[in-house]
């Protein structure tokens, strides 16, 4: 299933695939409510999904009170995020998460503690979570984390680009944060949560897409609302119409807010019936999250004992 | 089974099938049958059993019987014993049982669900999220109905023993829908659930033993088509309520026409989907999705017509037939289901005919890419494009998964296009601009109306058609007042018939004849104008003696006056100041001439106070003018971030038959509300003092009334009044003649199912206003249109 694909290229700047499109928020709200209701999964596909979430997950620290202690304990986590002893019991191996995401400066801490792991170090630049630092010292902080060993840099858009309808201004900037990843995979945050309409996440995701974002992702996190299904809804929208028009295939992030297998759950299924199954793979869906695993965890092991688990029977992130 | 490996590649969905041992056990339990819920307690199931299929899996779940004339009578008797006891029981007290229902509707909701998802074939996530919330919500806002119902309506009573029929698509929820509001108003029924759908019924008639509701207030008999007749047609039954198809809503307004039961039908549709260019098309997508792909498309209201601007048109059915691959159709107790079973083999049989006739016809079915379970009434949903309005399937409920697509230029088109069917229960459309919206919400023949939505309902928020889906409102205020009466509508005396029949022929006797020969002729869009005939009758005054000569109106002047009145479009869209402002002037010119009018209705005999007359007629109009600006609509609580509205809508043209007496007065009483709301009125004036409407028009020629708004005829009442209820382009009729004379009136009216309001023959004092004016008048001269309108950006 996960077979390459070419990586984005982004588009010049077309401003009448988003210009005039409007986002209906009840309507958006109505099939953001109904995907969970319509759509479940039990028994061994529950494990399975599940399984496939952890796959998926970003597993993030972005505190102030980061040291190397803590991204050490993260990193291991991330090789081992379910215990051995459920994973076998599953039938399944090797599972590991789909990146480490840091801030620059524990950059180098993860690449040394993943070595050989093959997980990827995403890192946050361009002055995360607020993004409004000068432009040349983003993108020096966007190299840095590159050259620092990150192979996937999570930047932030400046909001007032949005708020402000100034499109070009947008993507000139996302483009430049584009070029200086390099090899670098582009996730771009476009903190749906100040965007406040469902029409600005509509059309910042567009742009982002047009500039070349290997990734769209909602929130940093720090945002009052961080990922909500209507949000999301509305990206992977644009997400799909972007690649019926260019044939390239761009990855989505939900950050912030997910919390439990359920949201895991609600989340891929909104996936799969908006994008199909083949972007519910961790090279085109990450979950940016800190705390859910904790929870995923303990739903695998009532999977596989029929017991109701507690959580200090599971390693912390 | 695949691994747990093979899944995280395939991410399949995998079997999530709702535990139903529970219903099965109750299922077992009633093998033998079910029997009627009559006078509290459940009949012995008899031979003559009904087998109740399920249609997934084309099991016989359970049997019941089929009600015969005996069955029915003891359920009418018993709801007739229980009514006075239940009318007189406090409003708080009536609320208490009904809150106690939807109390225990949602404790059972699980059990309700899955019985109903077994029955009916309709999925789970359905009856679960859908329709068993709104049966709990439905008699919830009817406690309310009935603790509130002395001070909200004072002086109306329970109409007296409800015989109700529903249909099979929302089993339980249409038994909500009509129960409720009638128990709330302080009435008792009896009611026939489908015969394919009886099962949730019954279950609730055990919830309502469980509950102590008195025995007889609800009486549930099962049955066909025939048990249904045998209830509507019972002589002690008041009110019939009905909803179901529109062929079997004419055999019941035929069928009890005369009877003097009131009658709300819910009958089909073929309603519009609109999706304009600016629409959020993705938004619009999902709305197919919960229009036509909604329980299988067996919804009365379903966005079946699905009407697209052109610029959009291409990529709108391109993202249609995207969607249409992620739709999952199977074992509808299974949680991942969007689409289950039709409800039997027959219905999927008429779908499937239906179909062929579309392609046969030369447009391409779209189907969804789905493998239908092997056993089972599944139907594959779709949707077709190159259909014309002139397609079968463009005009007939195909009441499955599929709707037809036609594309639209402007917006006046769209309203053309919509408009175009016999049926107007309701409206969809999708625009991002608010004024496109509702200009649209606003010209659309229907009922109901959602603006960037489709089928929401709530209990609060009227539902019900315009033209041949029916009238009659279900849910809030207005669907209260089907079950309430008024002391006017249980009146006097037998109206004597007309004392003068229309005479031909030279008339030689004695006459008291006008210094020079007065004409009185039709008043026909705004034009005097002769009988189409060539014929005037002889009219006598007080004395015996011949007065003049009035023109006998026939069939070619009904025509001409009802295509009068249809193109004086412009009166429904003045401003209601304006309607006020022609009403003081028609009340003004008519005092002018005071002494004029009274010496007319003196002159005819019909009036022993002709200046009285004169004077209540110049009242009325004033009543009528104030109100023109104020009878408003509502806006409803229903969900949040929702504007429901309710608008009180004209019909458009409406027939109004005068009686006799007090001819002035009596004629302008039915013609002011009407014309106040803004309806065109073709009336018949009194056909023994037929002068005094030749005079009329010379007032309604001088007060600004704009030509065709009052058309007035006179000649034959009941000739007249069958043509005009027998015509499909009058929406309303309003009759006051003989008994016979309103049978001949609702029967005739069927053929388009106009609303109709008749007095059977009855007398009533237009002096007084509480029987000559009011706000029933302008209630019955209007269709409420629900207009929903979520919003937020």
């Amino acid at each position: 299933m996960t077979d390459h694909f070419p990586r984005p290229e982004g588009t010049p700047l077309t401003l009448d695939w988003f210009e005039g499109h409007e986002v209906n928020l009840s309507a958006a709200e109505r099939r953001a409510a109904t995907l969970p209701t319509r759509r479940t999964v039990k028994k061994e596909w529950q494990a399975a999904w599940l399984l496939r979430a952890v796959s998926c997950i970003d597993l993030t620290t972005l505190a102030g009170d980061d040291t190397e202690g803590r991204v050490n304990r993260l990193c291991a986590k991330a090789r081992a995020p379910v215990r051995a002893d459920l994973l076998e019991a599953l039938g399944v191996e090797g599972l590991t998460v789909g990146a480490v995401c840091v801030y620059p400066t524990m950059v180098p801490h993860a690449v040394r503690a993943l070595e050989g792991s093959g997980i990827p170090v995403a890192s946050v630049a361009t002055g995360f979570p607020a993004g409004l630092s000068p432009l040349p010292l983003r993108l020096a902080e966007i190299r840095y984390a590159v050259e620092a060993g990150a192979r996937e840099i999570d930047i932030v858009i400046t909001r007032e680009h949005v708020l402000k309808g100034e499109w070009a201004a947008l993507y000139d900037e996302l483009k430049a944060m584009r070029e200086a990843c390099g090899d670098a995979h582009m996730k771009a945050i476009l903190a749906t949560g100040d965007l406040k309409t469902l029409t600005n996440v509509y059309k910042a995701s567009m742009v982002a897409m047009q500039a070349g974002a290997d990734f769209i992702k909602t929130s940093t996190g720090k945002e009052d609302v961080n990922a909500t299904l209507p949000v999301s809804l509305t990206m992977v929208r644009a997400l799909r119409d972007y690649g019926e028009r260019t044939g390239q295939m761009v990855g989505f992030k939900p950050a912030g807010g997910l919390k439990t297998a359920k949201d895991a759950m609600n989340w891929l299924i909104l996936i799969k019936e908006e994008l199909g199954t083949r972007f519910m793979m961790p090279d085109l869906f990450r979950i940016g999250a800190s705390s859910l695993l904790g929870d995923i965890e303990r739903q695998l092991e009532h999977h596989v004992t029929g017991r109701y688990s507690a959580a200090n029977r599971h390693a912390l992130a | 089974m695949p691994s747990i490996k093979d899944i995280m590649q395939t991410m399949e969905y995998g079997p999530a099938p709702e535990s139903n041992s529970e219903v099965r056990a109750w299922l077992d339990e009633r093998a033998a049958g079910l029997g009627h819920f009559i006078n509290g307690r459940f009949t012995a199931p008899g031979d003559d059993l009904i087998e109740v299929v399920n249609p997934a899996t084309e099991e016989v779940i359970g049997r019941v019987p089929k009600g015969v004339a005996a069955d029915v009578d003891a359920a009418v008797r018993a709801a007739r014993a229980a009514l006075p006891k239940w009318a007189a029981l406090s409003g708080f007290e009536r609320a208490r049982y009904l809150y106690a229902i939807a109390r225990h509707i949602q404790k059972r909701e699980r059990f309700f669900a899955v019985l109903e998802t077994m029955d009916n074939g309709k999925t789970i996530r359905e009856t679960r999220d859908i329709d068993i919330p709104l049966v709990a919500r439905h008699f919830y806002h009817h406690a309310g109905w009935a603790e509130l119902v002395d001070d909200e309506f004072p002086d109306h009573t329970p109409v007296g023993v409800c015989g109700q029929i529903i249909p099979w698509n929302f089993p339980l929820l249409m038994l909500a829908w009509k129960v409720a509001p009638a128990l709330a108003a302080g009435n008792t029924v009896v009611l026939k659930p489908a015969d394919l759908t009886p099962m949730t019924a019954s279950a609730f008639a055990e919830l309502l033993v469980e509950i102590g509701l008195p025995a007889g207030v609800v009486n549930i008999v099962h049955g066909d088509g025939e048990t249904g007749a045998a209830i509507a047609g019972h002589a002690d039954i008041d009110k019939v309520a009905f909803t179901g198809s529109t062929d079997v809503g004419r055999v019941i307004r035929r069928q009890i026409a005369g009877s003097g039961k009131k009658l709300s039908l819910e009958l089909g549709g073929k309603s519009p989907f609109i999706v304009l260019e600016d629409a959020d098309l993705d938004g619009a997508v999902e709305g197919v999705v919960d229009a036509i792909w909604f329980n299988q498309g067996e919804v009365c209201c379903a966005g079946s017509r699905i009407l697209v601007q052109e610029g959009v048109a291409r990529r709108f059915f391109e993202k249609l037939t995207q969607r249409m691959k992620t739709l999952r159709v199977g074992d509808p107790l299974d949680k991942t289901m969007d689409i289950g079973a039709v409800v039997s083999k027959k219905q999927l049989s008429r779908i499937e005919a239906l179909l062929e006739t579309g392609k046969a016809e030369g447009a391409t079915l779209n189907v969804a890419p789905v493998e239908l379970p092997k056993r089972g009434a599944f139907c594959a949903p779709g949707f077709f494009t190159g259909t014309a309005s002139s397609h079968t399937v463009s005009q007939v409920e195909i009441f499955g998964p599929v709707a037809t697509t036609q594309t639209f230029r402007t917006l006046g088109e769209a309203v053309a296009l919509a408009n175009d069917t016999r049926y107007g229960l309701a409206a969809s459309v999708w625009s991002e601009n608010v004024n496109r919206a509702i200009e649209l919400a606003a010209r659309v023949k229907a009922g109901v109306v959602w603006i960037n939505g489709t089928n929401m309902f709530d209990a609060a928020a009227p539902f019900g058609g315009y033209r041949e889906s029916g009238f009659g409102r279900e849910g809030g205020r207005s669907g209260m007042l089907e079950y309430l009466a008024l002391p006017a509508d249980k009146k006097g005396k037998p109206r004597p018939a007309p004392t003068l029949v229309p005479q031909v022929q030279p008339f030689t006797g004695k006459a008291d004849l006008p210094e020079i020969d007065i004409t009185a002729k039709l008043y026909i869009g705004g034009k005097q104008a002769r009988a189409d005939g060539g014929q005037s009758y002889t009219v006598i005054g007080k004395s015996g003696q011949a007065i003049g000569q009035a023109g006998l109106a026939n069939r070619k002047d009904v025509r001409n006056a009802v295509e009068a009145a249809g193109k004086a479009t412009g009166w429904g869209n003045v401003t209601g100041h304006n309607r006020a402002q022609v009403l003081y002037f028609l009340a003004e010119n008519l005092s002018q001439r005071r002494a004029e009018f009274a010496a007319a209705l003196a002159a005819s005999g019909a009036s022993p106070k002709a200046e009285d007359e004169v004077e209540l007629t110049i009242r009325r109009a004033f009543w009528y003018a104030a109100q023109v600006d104020k009878f408003d609509g509502a806006v409803t609580a229903t969900k949040s971030r929702h504007v429901t509205m309710t608008v009180n809508e004209p019909f458009g043209t409406m027939g109004i038959v005068a009686p006799d007496e007090a001819p002035l007065l009596s004629l302008l009483s039915l013609i002011l509300p009407a014309i106040a709301l803004g309806n065109r009125v073709v009336a018949v004036a009194s056909q023994s003092h037929p002068l005094i409407a030749a005079r009329l028009y010379q007032v309604l020629e001088t007060s600004d009334i704009p030509g065709g708004v009052v058309n007035l005829l006179t000649g034959d009442r009941d000739v007249l009044a069958r043509t005009l209820a027998e015509h499909d382009d009058v929406a309303a009729l309003w009759y006051c003649g003989s008994e016979e004379g309103s049978a001949m009136v609702e029967k005739a009216s069927a053929g388009n199912l106009k609303s109709t309001w008749s007095d059977n023959g009855r007398l009533r004092d237009w002096r007084d206003p509480k029987q000559g004016q009011g706000r029933e008048f302008l209630r019955r001269a209007c269709q409420v249109k629900t207009i929903w309108l979520p919003y937020g950006e």
